[in-house]
C-alpha cells in the first residue's frame, strides 16, 4: 500500500503547480505511427467515452487505417451502430444530458486538436474525490468539471492533498493526488492506458494525418527536381544580361 | 504564312491578341537588377489564383448554415477526396498571402515604390490590402469555430463604438444582435463573391498601373531617363517575357516548397495558422478567456488594445486602429527625400524604418498574448501590465514613423544616386 502511494506520488507530477492556477500539464508522448496503441485506445474509447461522447465525424471503418479489417471492426468495437460505414454518434439527447451533468458532453472528433494531447492525457489522470460536487468528483486540470471519473474503476480513488510550501520567500500551495483507494490497475497500466486512449484521440482529430506526411515527401520530392530544372532554365537565358 | 500565323492574324483582326502580349510581356521592360524583394508580387498573384481555384472546390462542399458549418468543414477534412488537401491550402493560403503581401509592401518602403510616378499605384495596391483584411475577415467566420465566431464578435462590436450611429451600424452588419446565421450567411456571401471581385478588379488597375509606369528597382532610379536612341528600349531595361517569366517560376517552386511543407507537414503552425480554440465549435454562450485574431491582424489589434478608453468609449482605441493601417496611403506624400531607395538615404531614414519594423513585429507578437504575458510592474507603474506599457511606446513609434517623415526624410544626409543601375 505504502509502495503504490509512493508510485502514485512519483507518477503523477503533474499534481506539482506553480504559482497561481496554471497548470503544468505532462507529456503524454503521443505517437501516431503506433498503430497498437492507438487499436487498444480505440476500444478504451467505444467502451467508456462513446456511451456520452460522441464523435460524430468519425467513420467506425476509418478505423481499417489501423490495420483492423471490417468484420473485426463490427466485432469489437461497434455496440450503438448496424453499419460500418457510420458515424460515431450517441443515443443520448443533448438535453437529457445537460439535465444530467450540467452541461451536453462535447463531441470528441477534434477534441485532440482542441485541446492538445499533454492537456488531455492529464486532464484524465486528474481526477480525484470531492464531495462538494454533485457527481462526487472533481478536477486538477480542469476544475469543477461536469464529467464523473468514468475509469475509476481502472484508476481507483485519489485524493487532493494540499501543502503550504515556501517558494522563493512567498508562500505557495502545493497541491498533491494521491491515490487512496487503488483501482484494478496499477498507476503505471493506467498511465499506459491513459496514453493509448489519447493517442486514439489524435489520430480521430485527424485520422489522414500520417498520409498527409507521406504525400509530403513524395511532394517536397517532385518541387526539389523542378527546382533544379527551373533553376537551370533561368541560368541558360539570363547568360546574355550584363 | 503558316497556319498558326494566320490564325492569329485572324485573332488580332477582331482583338488585339499580339499588342497585348507584346506590351504587357514580351516587350514590357522591366530593370534587369531586380533582387529577392522582387519576388513577392508576383507570389501574391499566384496566391490569389490559389485561394480562388481552392475556395471554388470549398464551397461545392461547405454549408454556410449555423447548423452546419462546423461539421462541414469535417467532412471535406475526412470524407470529401482530397479535401483535406485543398482546406489545408486555402487556410494556408490565407496567412501565406498575408505574408506575402507585407513583404511586398515593405519592398516598397525599402526601395520608396510610392515615390512619383507610382503614387497611384501604391494606392491601388493599399486597397488591394483592404481588401485582402476584409476577405480574410469574412472569411475566418466561416469555419464556425469559437475562434471565428468571437473574433468577429468583437470587431463587429468594434463598429458599435463609433458615437451616435455606432450601436444601430452594428446590429446591421451582423443582421442580428449577435453573431448568428444570418451573419454567417451575409459573410459567406461577401467572401465568396462581393470581396472578390472587388479584390481582382483592384489588382487589374495595380497591374495596368504599373505597366503604364514601369517598375522601379533596388536603385530607385527611373530607367526610362537612358533609352537606346535607335530602338527607344531603356538601356537598363529587359523584356519581362522571357527574363522575369523564367526567375519569376524559379521563385514560384521556392514559395510552394516552402508552402508544401507548411500543408503537408504542420498546418497549424503551432496555433498560428489554425488556431487550437477554433477547433471547438461556435458557442455564444461560452465566452473564451482570450479571444487573439489570427497573427496578420494582431499588429493593429494590439494598438486597439494599448490605447485607453477616453470618456468610457473605446471609440479613440477604433480610430488608432483605423488610422495605423491608413496612414499608410499617405507615404507618397509624406516622404520628402530626395532619393528613393534605401541604398542612398542617410542614417535617419535606416533608423527610423528599423525602429518601425521592430515596433511592428513587436505589435505583432503582443497582440497573439492576453495583455497580463509579461506581468506586471511594480508599485512605481501603479503595477500597470508590462505589455500593455510596451505596446504603447510601440504605438507611438509606429505612428512617429509617419508623423515625422516629412522631417527626417528631408533634412536626411543622402548619398548621390547612380546614373545607371547596379547589380
Amino acid at each position: 500500500m505504502v509502495k503504490r502511494l509512493l508510485a502514485a506520488l512519483l507518477l503523477a507530477p503533474l499534481a506539482t503547480i506553480a504559482s497561481a492556477q496554471e497548470m503544468k500539464l505532462d507529456h503524454a508522448n503521443v505517437d501516431i505511427h503506433d498503430a497498437i496503441s492507438i487499436q487498444r485506445g480505440a476500444r478504451v474509447f467505444v467502451n467508456y467515452c462513446l456511451s456520452c461522447h460522441s464523435a460524430s465525424y468519425m467513420r467506425y471503418n476509418r478505423l481499417t487505417e489501423l490495420g483492423l479489417t471490417e468484420a473485426q471492426i463490427k466485432d469489437n468495437l461497434m455496440f450503438a451502430s448496424e453499419k460500418v460505414g457510420d458515424l460515431m454518434t450517441v443515443s443520448m439527447r443533448a438535453q437529457d444530458a445537460k439535465s444530467w451533468f450540467g452541461v451536453a458532453p462535447p463531441d470528441l472528433s477534434v477534441i485532440a486538436r482542441a485541446r492538445g494531447a499533454d492537456w488531455l492525457y492529464s486532464y484524465l489522470r486528474a481526477f480525484y474525490r470531492d464531495d462538494s460536487r454533485p457527481t462526487g468528483w472533481n478536477n486538477l486540470v480542469f476544475p469543477n468539471v461536469g464529467m464523473p471519473h468514468v475509469l475509476w474503476e481502472l484508476q481507483g480513488m485519489q485524493r487532493l492533498e494540499t501543502t503550504e510550501v515556501e517558494h522563493e520567500g512567498q508562500k505557495i500551495e502545493r497541491r498533491n493526488l494521491v491515490l487512496d483507494k487503488p483501482g484494478a490497475m496499477t498507476p503505471a497500466e493506467y498511465d499506459q492506458m491513459v496514453r493509448d486512449l489519447v493517442d486514439y484521440l489524435v489520430f480521430m482529430g485527424e485520422p489522414v494525418q500520417t498520409f498527409r506526411v507521406q504525400i509530403g515527401v513524395v511532394v517536397l520530392f517532385f518541387l526539389a527536381l523542378l527546382f533544379v530544372l527551373t533553376w537551370a532554365m533561368k541560368r541558360e537565358f539570363w547568360k546574355d544580361v550584363h | 504564312m503558316t497556319r498558326t500565323q494566320r490564325f492569329i492574324n485572324w485573332i488580332d483582326e477582331r482583338f488585339p491578341l499580339t499588342a497585348t502580349w507584346r506590351q504587357h510581356l514580351s516587350e514590357y521592360y522591366a530593370p534587369k537588377n531586380f533582387n529577392f524583394w522582387y519576388f513577392f508580387g508576383s507570389l501574391a498573384l499566384l496566391v490569389l489564383v490559389m485561394q480562388i481555384v481552392t475556395g471554388i472546390f470549398l464551397t461545392m462542399h461547405y454549408k454556410p448554415d449555423a447548423g452546419q458549418a462546423f461539421g462541414s468543414v469535417e467532412y471535406i477534412m475526412r470524407d470529401v477526396p482530397w479535401g483535406w488537401a485543398i482546406r489545408y491550402m486555402h487556410s494556408t493560403g490565407a496567412s501565406m498571402f498575408f505574408i506575402v503581401v507585407y513583404l511586398h509592401m515593405f519592398r516598397a518602403l525599402l526601395y520608396g515604390s510610392y515615390h512619383k510616378p507610382r503614387e497611384l499605384l501604391w494606392i491601388f495596391g493599399m486597397l488591394v490590402y483592404l481588401c485582402l483584411m476584409a476577405e480574410a475577415f469574412f472569411g475566418y467566420l466561416l469555419p464556425w469555430g469559437q475562434m471565428s465566431f468571437w473574433g468577429a464578435q468583437v470587431i463587429v462590436n468594434l463598429f458599435s463604438a463609433i458615437p451616435f450611429v455606432g450601436p444601430d451600424l452594428a446590429v446591421w452588419i451582423r443582421g442580428d444582435y449577435v453573431v448568428s446565421d444570418a451573419t454567417l450567411n451575409r459573410f459567406f456571401a461577401f467572401h465568396v463573391i462581393a470581396v472578390p471581385l472587388v479584390l481582382l478588379a483592384l489588382v487589374a488597375a495595380h497591374l495596368v498601373a504599373l505597366h503604364e509606369v514601369g517598375s522601379n528597382n533596388p536603385d530607385g532610379i527611373e530607367i526610362k531617363r537612358k533609352k537606346d536612341p535607335k530602338t527607344g528600349i531603356p538601356l537598363d531595361g529587359i523584356p519581362f517575357h522571357p527574363y522575369y517569366t523564367v526567375k519569376d517560376i524559379v521563385g514560384v517552386v521556392v514559395f510552394l516548397i516552402v508552402f508544401s511543407f507548411i500543408v503537408f507537414f504542420t498546418p497549424e503552425v503551432g496555433g498560428y495558422f489554425l488556431e487550437h480554440n477554433n477547433f471547438f465549435p461556435a458557442d455564444p454562450l461560452k465566452t473564451p478567456s482570450h479571444i487573439a485574431p489570427v497573427w496578420y491582424f494582431t499588429p493593429f489589434y494590439s494598438v486597439l488594445r494599448a490605447v485607453p478608453p477616453m470618456f468610457s468609449s473605446k471609440f479613440p482605441g477604433v480610430l488608432a486602429m483605423g488610422a495605423a493601417v491608413v496612414v499608410l496611403f499617405f507615404l507618397p506624400w509624406i516622404d520628402r527625400g530626395a532619393v528613393k531607395s534605401i541604398r542612398y538615404r542617410g542614417p535617419l531614414y535606416k533608423a527610423a524604418l528599423a525602429i518601425f519594423v521592430v515596433s511592428f513585429f513587436i505589435l505583432g507578437y503582443l497582440g497573439t498574448e492576453p495583455t497580463n504575458v509579461w506581468g506586471q510592474f511594480g508599485a512605481w507603474l501603479g503595477g500597470a501590465d508590462r505589455a500593455t506599457v510596451v505596446a504603447r511606446v510601440c504605438t507611438v513609434l509606429y505612428f512617429l514613423f509617419f508623423a515625422l517623415m516629412p522631417w527626417y526624410t528631408k533634412i536626411d544626409k543622402t548619398k548621390p544616386e547612380p546614373e545607371r543601375v547596379t547589380w
